[in-house]
């Protein structure tokens, strides 16, 4: 997993609550075997104006000059300010590769919906939970053009590049751990597999219907 | 007896710490995962990732797999060339290949007559139980917790975290009640009441909790019906909703296929009868309903949480306050074409779909086969199309004659998936046609790019094909 420490990223606002993951990734995009190629396709139905299928050449199509992400300024954008309930819907994982592989790295919002906030840090992308009133703060001055953010792991804040605000947020100190580190998860687990098998030997004995 | 010194706990309560395997100081714990449903779209990635780390399934007995997403409803007699989208195809091949590699403890490949939506095959081959954790890389998969059981959806790195060590980093949620008591009127259903809680709630009221649904209507649900309900506690923003174990659980669960038999039934029975929650167990929320104030519901919008009862009229966005919530409106009146204050049932429809996680099991066909039974599909609806959940309820429906019901009237009758509920298979809806659906999202684009979405009841949805339109199925003779 990637590691996330400091970013100092140009900020996109996409001003809608309860954002799904239908709406991150459409379906047809999931047919992949790959965890790799979803970017091009993220936000697909707002960002285009065709029908978009696999294996169409991006570059040609149509955009829509109306989406937030097409607009020239916000090229580059590494912080997606977003609404309440980010993420709803489906736990396709594709969302947040979708989001990563466009080139975002952390997602800021008033709330994200469970599964897709633990996707996210499962590939190191950093959701942060500001309160209603930041978040509004911070979708006034995105108003202002190259507008960015700074966000700090480490300390667990958000940002203006000037120093004028400067916000704090909270998140789980292993999760947090785990991003300052890039850890694999699944290697950490491992290092409890005395502890698992002990669990499951005993688990066996008790109900052994569960294990047929 | 009644421990003096122990609070009461919740049903979550005790799911949750009959499975914590290790607790971090900051309660990220490891949880020990009984059952895990795999399906084609979400474990490819999964799989690969175990192979390049060089690591191998912790308990491939744990696992049962089919592969529903993908899967067509039309042309099985051409077999796997049937699936016409390239790309599809090697999804479910792939996970052919996977499970040939790695043995499960059942697979129902694409074709299998147990084949069928995962959340629908589970419980039907008794693979899922009370008091188990289950997994799957879905959301739905709350739908298991009508049986008792923790069960909620995961992404696919945690796919391959639970194929690699039988755990799920997991924190605990916090529990919520939802209590509807007193009896549903006729023509109301499990759906129904699923929409009403979240038209209550809110498609976020459920955010970080765990729902438990209680009260005297939901006891006297079928396990068809509490399936139902749990699989949209995830609409509801709950990762896992859950019912007691009583009864008509152990009811339901005799004698199927995976469900313990002989003197393991009876010490099963013991455990399974302590799943519920005690009498003074404490929920952080509770939200109560009136099961007599629930009518047939239909959405209107582009969120579940955009849902009313049939008797209403689509909301006007100037009489919202709240300019975040008045945008979504507009932007969902928009996207769904349908102007403020028109009555709900004059809402005219170009296609029905029968079927989904939520809502393609035996009892669901039933109610909508019993609708449509001797009438013909109006002339206005394009398509409307039945999609039993599995292989089994396809061939209980045909032992039943529903399959001939549907036909006579027009409707199409197909072969099990995910199907429409999706659209990823070949069945979507074209750009602009409007549908009554009995599957859980209503999201832009669900069922097909530029597509529109309702979500209702079978019966509710067998109407609506019938008339044309939406209409009260409790007025229906």
């Amino acid at each position: 997993m990637e590691k996330f420490t400091v970013l100092n990223g140009l900020v996109a606002p996409l001003d809608r609550a309860n954002v799904d993951t239908d709406a991150v990734i459409p379906k047809q995009f999931l047919t992949s075997i790959k965890r790799t190629g979803y970017g091009e396709n993220l936000f697909d139905a707002w960002r285009y104006l065709d029908a978009g299928r696999p294996g169409m050449d991006n570059a040609k199509r149509p955009l829509n000059p109306d989406f937030v992400l097409n607009q020239p300024r916000y090229k580059g954008a590494e912080i997606l300010l977003a609404r309440k309930n980010f993420g709803c819907g489906s736990s396709r994982e594709h969302a947040p590769w979708a989001l990563q592989q466009y080139g975002f790295k952390c997602l800021i919002a008033p709330s994200f919906a469970d599964i897709f906030y633990e996707n996210c840090f499962k590939n190191g992308l950093l959701p942060v939970v500001l309160t209603q009133a930041e978040v509004d703060g911070l979708f006034y001055d995105s108003a202002l053009p190259g507008f960015r953010l700074v966000v700090d792991l480490e300390r667990q804040t958000v940002s203006t590049t000037d120093g004028s605000k400067r916000h704090r947020f909270e998140v789980d100190p292993s999760r947090r751990h785990s991003l300052l580190n890039g850890l694999d998860e699944i290697g950490a687990t491992l290092r409890h597999a005395d502890k698992i098998r002990a669990f499951e030997a005993r688990r066996r004995d008790q109900f052994p219907w569960l294990f047929r | 007896m009644h421990s003096q010194n122990r609070m009461g706990r919740t049903l979550y309560d005790k799911l949750w710490d009959s499975h914590v395997v290790h607790a971090d100081a900051d309660g990220a714990a490891l949880l020990y995962i009984d059952r895990h449903l795999v399906h084609e779209v979400t474990s490819p990635q999964a799989f690969e990732g175990l192979k390049l780390a060089g690591r191998k399934p912790w308990r491939m007995s744990s696992v049962v797999a089919t592969a529903d997403h993908n899967t067509p409803t039309t042309g099985w007699e051409r077999g796997i060339a049937g699936i016409e989208d390239p790309t599809s195809r090697l999804q479910v091949e792939t996970l052919d290949a996977n499970m040939k590699e790695h043995r499960a403890k059942a697979y129902f490949p694409f074709l299998d007559k147990r084949q069928g939506i995962v959340h629908v095959i589970g419980p039907e081959q008794g693979a899922t139980l009370p008091g188990m954790t289950v997994v799957c890389g879905d959301s739905h998969t709350s739908t298991h917790g009508a049986f008792g059981c923790l069960a909620h959806g995961i992404g696919t790195s945690e796919v391959e975290h639970v194929l690699a060590t039988q755990c799920l980093v997991a924190k605990k949620m916090k529990n919520m009640r939802v209590l509807v008591e007193g009896a549903l009127g006729r023509g109301v259903t499990a759906k129904d009441v699923a929409l009403a809680v979240i038209g209550r709630v809110g498609t976020a009221g459920g955010t970080g909790c765990a729902i438990e649904f209680a009260g005297s209507a939901i006891r006297g649900l079928s396990l068809e019906g509490r399936m139902t309900l749990c699989n949209m506690a995830i609409e509801a923003g709950a990762r896992a909703g859950m019912v007691a174990v009583d009864d008509t659980t152990i009811q339901y669960l005799k004698g199927r296929p995976f469900s313990p038999a002989g003197p393991e039934w009876e010490q099963a029975l013991i455990t399974w009868r302590m799943l519920r929650s005690d009498p003074d167990a404490k929920f952080d929320r509770e939200v109560r309903l009136g099961a007599q104030d629930i009518a047939p519901q239909v959405t209107w919008g582009t969120s579940p949480e955009m849902v009313l009862p049939v008797e209403a009229s689509v909301p006007d966005p100037d009489q919202e306050k709240d300019p975040t919530r008045r945008e979504g409106m507009e932007r969902a009146l928009a996207y769904m074409g349908l102007k403020p204050r028109t009555p709900i049932q004059d809402i005219r429809l170009d296609k029905v779909f029968i079927g989904s996680c939520t809502n393609s099991r035996i009892e669901d066909l039933r109610a909508a086969a019993a609708v449509a039974k001797g009438r013909k599909v109006a002339a206005n609806v394009r398509l409307a199309m039945v999609v039993p959940g599995s292989g089994l309820v396809k061939a209980q429906a045909e032992k039943e004659g529903l399959d001939k019901v549907f036909r006579a009237s027009g409707f199409e009758w197909r072969e099990p998936g995910c199907s429409m509920c999706l659209a990823m298979n070949a069945d979507r809806l074209e750009p602009g046609e409007r549908c009554a659906s009995t599957s859980n999202r209503n999201f832009e684009g669900r069922q097909g790019t530029g597509g529109r979405t309702h979500l209702v009841s079978p019966a509710m949805a067998a109407a609506a094909a019938i008339a044309g339109h939406f209409v009260d199925v409790r007025s229906w003779r």
